[in-house]
C-alpha cells in the first residue's frame, strides 16, 4: 500500500506543518547562530555569551513547543506528527537541556573548554532528540537519531586532554554505528515484509493481513539499535567506560534526553506501530537490565561509574512498562523519563561541581563529610539518591510504582516480572546508600577535597531539579493525567 | 472550634512542620533543643485530644476520619482515622518524643540541629504508620520511618554505628518491597487502596483471583512486618541497631518502630486476610514462642546491658504476636496492651542504660557492681522499671502477658505453658542484671563517685514509671477502647471459623 499525495503538497506544505517543527527549527537556528558567532566573540567573554545565546534558544523552543501545542496534527506528508506524546517528550528533553546549559554554566569555566562548538552541539543534537519524538516515520526517525547521536559523540569527548573523554568518545562512537545500523537494518526489513515506514501504515498491513515471520526479524534488529542507545542489557557494556570519561554535565544530559527519545520511539514502535514479537525481546532485557545493571553497581567506587550502572537498571524497570498493557504502559513509562531525568540531571549536576578542575574528584571517598562541609550540596543529593532508590515523596518511587502496577494490571499479570523488579529496587537501596553514609557518617581519610562556592546558576540547576523530583513525588496528578492522556491518539 | 475533623492531620504533621522550622532557625544549641521539646509537648497535648473525645463505644468504626482524594488516578486518598487500637500507639509515640528530647538534652552535642530535625520527622512519620487508612499513604510513612531511623542510628551512634544502620536500612527495605508487590496486587485487582473499601471486597469475595494469590499477599504482608517486629528468625538486625543506636534511636526503636511491625500484623495481615490468618496462626505461633524462649536465653547470657535490654524486647515481642496469632479476644487485647507496656517500660530501661553509658561509656555488665551506693535514686527508679517489664501485678507488664497467655491457653494450652515459661526467664534475666549492677561488690572505683541522676534525667524517667504504674492499676483506662476495636476484627476471622466448622 503507498501513499498517493498530490506532488504540489510534497513541494509545498502547509504553512502550519512548520508550527508542527517549529521547536527543531528554533533549536537548529541557535545552535548555527552560535557556530557563526563563537569565532567573532573575543575568546574571554566567548564561553558566557554562548552560553547564555545557548540558554535563550533552549527557552524559545519551550516557547516553541508551547505554541505547537495549540496546533496538533500530522505534516510533512504523515512524517511528523504533533500530539500529545510528542508534546509531553518535547518539554521533558528541551527541561533537560535547559539545565544541562545551565549546569555547563560552571564546568566550561572550571575545565577551560572552548565552549562554542559544546552548546552548539547539544542544541543541534536537541534538534535530533526532539524530532524523534514527533517522527512517525521509521527513515526519518532514523535521521533524527542520528542527528542527536553524532552530536552526543562529540560531546562525549570533550575533554580532549583527557585520555578517558576520548576513549569513552572512541568507544561510543564505533559501538553506537553499529547499533544505529542494526536499526536500519530492521527498518528495512520492516519495509520487505510491510510495504510501508510510516506507524500507521505498518500497524494496517500488520493487523491486516499475515504476519511474516521477517516482521519480527526486524523487530528484533531495531530493539537491538534502540535498546544499545537507552543502555539496557544486553547492550549496555559501553555505559560505565563512556559515562566514566564523558564531562559529567553532558552524562547529565545523555543519560537522561537521548534516552527520553529513544524511550519515545520504542513505545511507538511498539504501541503504534505494533511490531510483533516484543514481549519476550522485552522481558528479557528488563530482567537482564535490572539484575547486571544492580549488580555492577554494588561494587563501583567511582560514582559516575556507579550511576551508569544505575542508568542501566532504570532502563530495566523502564522496559518492564512496555511489556505491559498499552493503557497503562504508556503513561507509566512517560512518567518514568520524566522522574529520572529530573533526579539524574541533578545529581550529574552536582557530581560536575564537586568533580572540580580535571574531573579529579570522582571517588565515592572524596564525598566523605560532605553533609556537613557542604549541607546544602549533601542534602540535595540526599534526595536524588532517595529518588533513585525509590523512597515515597520522591518522583522515582511514583515512577517504579506505575511502572509495577501497570505491570500488574495486565490482562494477565506480570508477576514474576513484578517481583524481580522489586526485589532488585531492594538490592539497589544498597548503591545508593552507601553514598548518603559516605557523605553523613564518615570522615575524610587524610585530607578533605576542596570545595569551591556553588555558582548561581548550579543552585538553580540543583534547586529546580530537586523541586522537580518532589514535586513528581508529591503531587504526580497532573504530570500522570497528561501522560494518560496522550495514549488516546497513539493506539490506532 | 470543632477540632475533630481536622485533629488528626494536626498531630500528625505538627512535628513535621516543627523539623521544618528548625531548618531555617539559625544553629543556636540551646534554641534548638528548647524548640525541639515545645514542638514535642505541643504534640502530646494535640494528642490528647484524640483519647478525650474518643467514643469508644463505636467500634468497628474510625474516628476523626479525614478523606481527601489526593491523586485521581491511581486512586490515592489521604485518608487519616483511628480506632481503639492505633489510638494508644499514636498517643505512646507522643508520649515518648517528649522524653527523647529531653534525654537527649546533654548527651547530644555535635549537629544538634540535625539531630532534633530528623527525630522530629521521623515522630511524624511514626504517627502517619498509626494512621493512615490508604495503603498506599501507610506505605509510604512505612518507608518515611527508614531514613530518619539510619541517619540517627548512623550518625549519632557508637562505635560499629555505619555497620548497625546500614543493616537496619536493608533489612527493613528489602521485606517491605514484598509488602508492596502485595499492595499493587490488591490495588490492580481492586481498584482502591482505601484499607476499609479492599477488606470489604476481600470479604464480598469481589476480588477477581483471590483465592489462588491470598496466601502470597498474606506471606507479602507478613515477611514486612515480621521483620519490624522482629520475629525469630528475623531478628538479628535488632540487636545491633540497639546497641549502636544513641539514646534517642533505642527507645523509639523499641518504644515504636517494632509496634509498627505488631500493629499491621494485627490491621492488614489479620484485618485483610482473616481466612489465611486463621490457618497460618500455627506455625506463626510456634515462631513467637521460639522468639520468647530464645530472647530470654540470650539475654540471660548478655555481657552488655544494651544488647540484653534488646533481646529482651524480642521475648516481649514474641508475646504480642503470640496473643495477636492466637486470634482470641484476650489474647489480642492482651497483645496490644504489652505493646504499650512494652513501650513504656522499654523504653525506660534504654533511657536509664543511656543515662549509665553517659558516665562510664560503656555497657559491660562487669565493670559495674554496687551501684546502689552512689546511685540510689537511679537505683530505685531501675529496679521500679525492671518490676514493671518483668511482670509484676499493680504493674503495666502483668495486665498484658495475663492477657497473652489465658488467650494462648485458649488456642492451645501447650503454647500457654510453654509461653509461661517465658515469665519466669524474664524475671531471671531482669532481676540478675539488677542485682550484678546494684549490689554486691563495687569492683571498678570509678563507679564510687557516679553522681545520682540530674534533675534533667529525673523528669525525662519519672513519666515513664508513673505510667507504668497507671496503666498496670487502671489498664482499664486502656482496654476500654482497645476490646471493642480487637471485637470487630476479630468478627470475620470468628465468621470464617465457623463456616469451616459447619462445613
Amino acid at each position: 500500500m503507498t501513499m498517493t499525495l498530490p506532488i504540489t503538497e510534497i513541494l509545498a506544505p502547509p504553512n502550519v506543518d512548520y508550527v508542527r517543527i517549529l521547536p527543531e527549527l528554533v533549536l537548529s537556528f541557535f545552535g548555527m547562530l552560535i557556530m557563526v558567532l563563537d569565532p567573532l566573540i573575543d575568546e574571554a567573554k566567548a564561553a558566557k555569551t554562548v552560553g547564555t545565546v545557548a540558554l535563550v534558544g533552549a527557552l524559545a523552543s519551550l516557547a516553541a513547543v508551547y505554541v505547537q501545542a495549540g496546533s496538533p496534527g500530522e505534516a510533512f506528508s504523515h512524517m511528523v506528527r504533533v500530539d500529545n506524546f510528542s508534546i509531553f517528550f518535547h518539554a521533558v528533553i528541551l527541561v533537560i537541556v535547559l539545565l544541562s546549559i545551565l549546569s555547563s554554566f560552571e564546568y566550561m569555566a572550571q575545565q577551560r573548554i572552548r565552549a562554542g562548538e559544546y552548546y552548539g552541539l547539544i542544541l543541534m543534537g536537541a534538534a535530533g532528540m526532539c524530532l524523534m519524538t514527533s517522527a512517525v516515520e521509521l527513515v526519518l526517525i532514523f535521521i533524527a537519531l542520528e542527528i542527536s547521536s553524532i552530536s552526543t559523540y562529540i560531546l562525549a569527548g570533550f575533554l580532549r586532554r583527557d585520555p578517558r573523554s576520548s576513549e569513552a568518545s572512541l568507544k561510543y562512537f564505533l559501538l553506537g554505528s553499529f547499533a544505529t545500523a542494526f536499526f536500519l537494518y530492521g527498518v528495512a526489513l520492516i519495509f520487505g515484509a510491510t510495504g510501508s515506514t510510516t506507524f500507521a501504515q505498518i500497524s494496517i498491513a500488520l493487523r491486516t493481513g499475515y504476519v511474516p515471520t521477517l516482521a519480527y526479524v526486524a523487530m528484533a534488529m531495531i530493539f537491538v539499535g534502540l535498546g544499545f542507545k537507552v543502555a539496557a542489557a544486553p547492550f549496555h557494556v559501553w555505559t560505565p567506560d563512556v559515562y566514566e570519561g564523558a564531562p559529567s554535565p553532558v552524562v547529565g544530559l545523555m543519560s537522561t534526553a537521548p534516552k527520553a527519545a529513544t524511550f519515545a520511539v520504542l513505545l511507538r514502535v511498539i504501541f503504534e506501530a505494533q511490531l510483533p514479537g516484543t514481549f519476550w525481546l522485552i522481558w528479557f532485557a528488563a530482567v537482564l537490565s535490572m539484575t547486571l545493571g544492580n549488580l555492577g553497581a554494588l561494587k563501583q567506587n567511582n560514582i559516575k561509574r556507579l550511576l551508569a550502572y544505575s542508568s542501566i537498571a532504570h532502563a530495566g524497570y523502564l522496559l518492564v512498562a512496555f511489556a505491559s498493557l498499552p493503557a497503562s504502559g504508556i503513561p507509566s513509562a512517560m512518567f518514568y523519563t520524566a522522574a529520572y531525568a529530573a533526579m539524574n540531571v541533578g545529581a550529574f549536576a552536582i557530581i560536575s561541581h564537586i568533580g572540580n578542575h580535571g574531573e579529579r574528584y570522582t571517588s565515592i571517598d572524596d564525598y566523605a563529610g560532605l553533609g556537613q562541609r557542604a549541607p546544602f550540596l549533601a542534602a540535595i543529593l540526599t534526595v536524588f539518591l532517595l529518588s533513585l532508590i525509590g523512597i515515597p515523596a520522591t518522583g522515582g518511587f511514583f515512577a517504579k510504582f506505575y511502572v509495577f502496577s501497570a505491570a500488574l494490571h495486565s490482562t494477565t499479570p506480570l508477576v514474576g516480572l513484578t517481583i524481580i523488579g522489586v526485589i532488585n529496587s531492594a538490592i539497589a537501596s544498597y548503591y545508593y546508600l552507601r553514598v548518603v553514609v559516605v557523605m553523613y557518617m564518615k570522615e575524610p581519610q587524610g585530607e578533605a577535597i576542596p570545595l569551591t562556592p556553588l555558582p548561581a546558576a548550579a543552585r538553580l540547576v540543583l534547586v529546580l531539579s530537586a523541586l522537580f523530583t518532589l514535586y513528581l513525588g508529591i503531587l504526580p496528578g497532573s504530570v500522570l493525567a497528561y501522560a494518560q492522556d496522550s495514549v488516546r491518539n497513539l493506539i490506532p | 472550634m470543632n477540632l475533630n475533623p481536622i485533629i488528626l492531620t494536626l498531630v500528625t504533621f505538627v512535628p513535621l512542620l516543627g523539623g521544618l522550622v528548625l531548618m531555617a532557625v539559625p544553629n543556636r544549641d540551646r534554641d534548638i533543643r528548647w524548640f525541639a521539646l515545645i514542638v514535642s509537648l505541643v504534640e502530646f497535648v494535640l494528642a490528647l485530644h484524640l483519647p478525650v473525645y474518643f467514643r469508644a463505644e463505636r467500634a468497628g468504626v474510625f474516628q476523626y476520619e479525614i478523606n481527601l482524594q489526593w491523586i485521581a488516578s491511581p486512586n490515592i486518598h489521604f485518608h487519616l482515622g483511628i480506632d481503639g487500637i492505633s489510638l494508644w500507639l499514636v498517643l505512646l509515640t507522643t508520649f515518648l518524643t517528649p522524653l527523647c528530647v529531653l534525654i537527649s538534652w546533654n548527651s547530644i552535642h555535635e549537629r544538634v540541629k540535625e539531630f532534633f530535625i530528623l527525630l522530629l520527622i521521623l515522630e511524624t512519620a511514626m504517627i502517619g504508620v498509626f494512621v493512615a487508612l490508604d495503603l498506599f499513604l501507610f506505605y509510604a510513612f512505612w518507608e518515611a520511618t527508614l531514613i530518619p531511623m539510619a541517619l540517627l542510628i548512623g550518625i549519632y551512634g557508637h562505635e560499629r554505628r555505619i555497620y548497625a544502620a546500614v543493616k537496619f536500612f536493608l533489612f527493613t527495605m528489602v521485606a517491605s518491597v514484598f509488602m508492596l508487590a502485595a499492595i499493587i496486587w490488591l490495588y490492580a485487582k481492586t481498584g482502591s487502596f482505601d484499607f476499609a473499601t479492599i477488606q470489604q471486597a476481600i470479604q464480598a469475595g469481589a476480588v477477581p483471583g483471590f483465592a489462588a494469590a491470598a496466601p502470597w499477599l498474606f506471606l507479602g504482608f507478613f515477611i514486612a512486618f515480621a521483620v519490624k517486629v522482629p520475629l525469630f528468625p528475623l531478628h538479628t538486625w535488632l540487636p545491633d541497631a540497639h546497641v549502636e543506636a544513641p539514646t534517642a534511636g533505642s527507645v523509639l526503636l523499641a518504644g515504636v518502630l517494632l509496634k509498627m511491625g505488631t500493629y499491621g500484623l494485627l490491621r492488614f495481615n489479620v484485618g485483610l486476610f482473616p481466612a489465611q490468618a486463621r490457618e497460618n496462626a500455627p506455625w506463626i505461633m510456634v515462631l513467637a514462642l521460639i522468639g520468647i524462649i530464645y530472647g530470654a536465653l540470650v539475654a540471660l547470657v548478655q555481657p552488655n546491658l544494651k544488647k540484653l535490654i534488646a533481646y529482651s524486647s524480642v521475648s516481649h515481642l514474641g508475646f504480642v504476636v503470640l496473643g495477636i496469632f492466637s486470634l482470641t479476644q484476650a489474647g489480642l487485647n492482651g497483645a496490644m496492651f504489652v505493646n504499650l507496656a512494652h513501650g513504656v517500660s522499654t523504653g525506660a530501661l534504654f533511657m536509664l542504660a543511656g543515662i549509665l553509658h553517659e558516665r562510664r561509656h560503656t555497657y559491660e555488665i562487669t565493670e559495674f557492681g554496687g551501684l546502689a551506693t552512689p546511685m540510689p535514686m537511679y537505683a530505685s527508679i531501675f529496679l521500679f522499671i525492671t518490676l514493671s517489664s518483668v511482670g509484676l501485678p499493680l504493674l503495666n507488664g502483668f495486665i498484658g502477658e495475663f492477657l497473652v497467655l489465658s488467650g494462648a491457653f485458649q488456642a492451645r494450652a501447650l503454647y500457654g505453658v510453654l509461653a509461661a515459661t517465658g515469665v519466669i526467664w524474664s524475671a531471671a534475666y531482669l532481676l540478675w542484671v539488677y542485682q550484678r549492677t546494684f549490689f554486691g561488690v563495687n569492683k571498678n572505683p570509678k563507679n564510687a563517685s557516679l553522681h545520682d541522676m540530674y534533675p534533667l534525667e529525673k523528669i525525662a524517667v519519672l513519666p515513664t514509671a508513673v505510667a507504668a504504674l497507671i496503666m498496670g492499676v487502671a489498664p482499664i483506662l486502656w482496654l476500654k477502647a482497645i476490646d471493642p476495636a480487637v471485637h470487630s476484627i476479630l468478627h470475620p476471622v470468628a465468621q470464617f471459623s465457623a463456616r469451616v466448622v459447619g462445613q
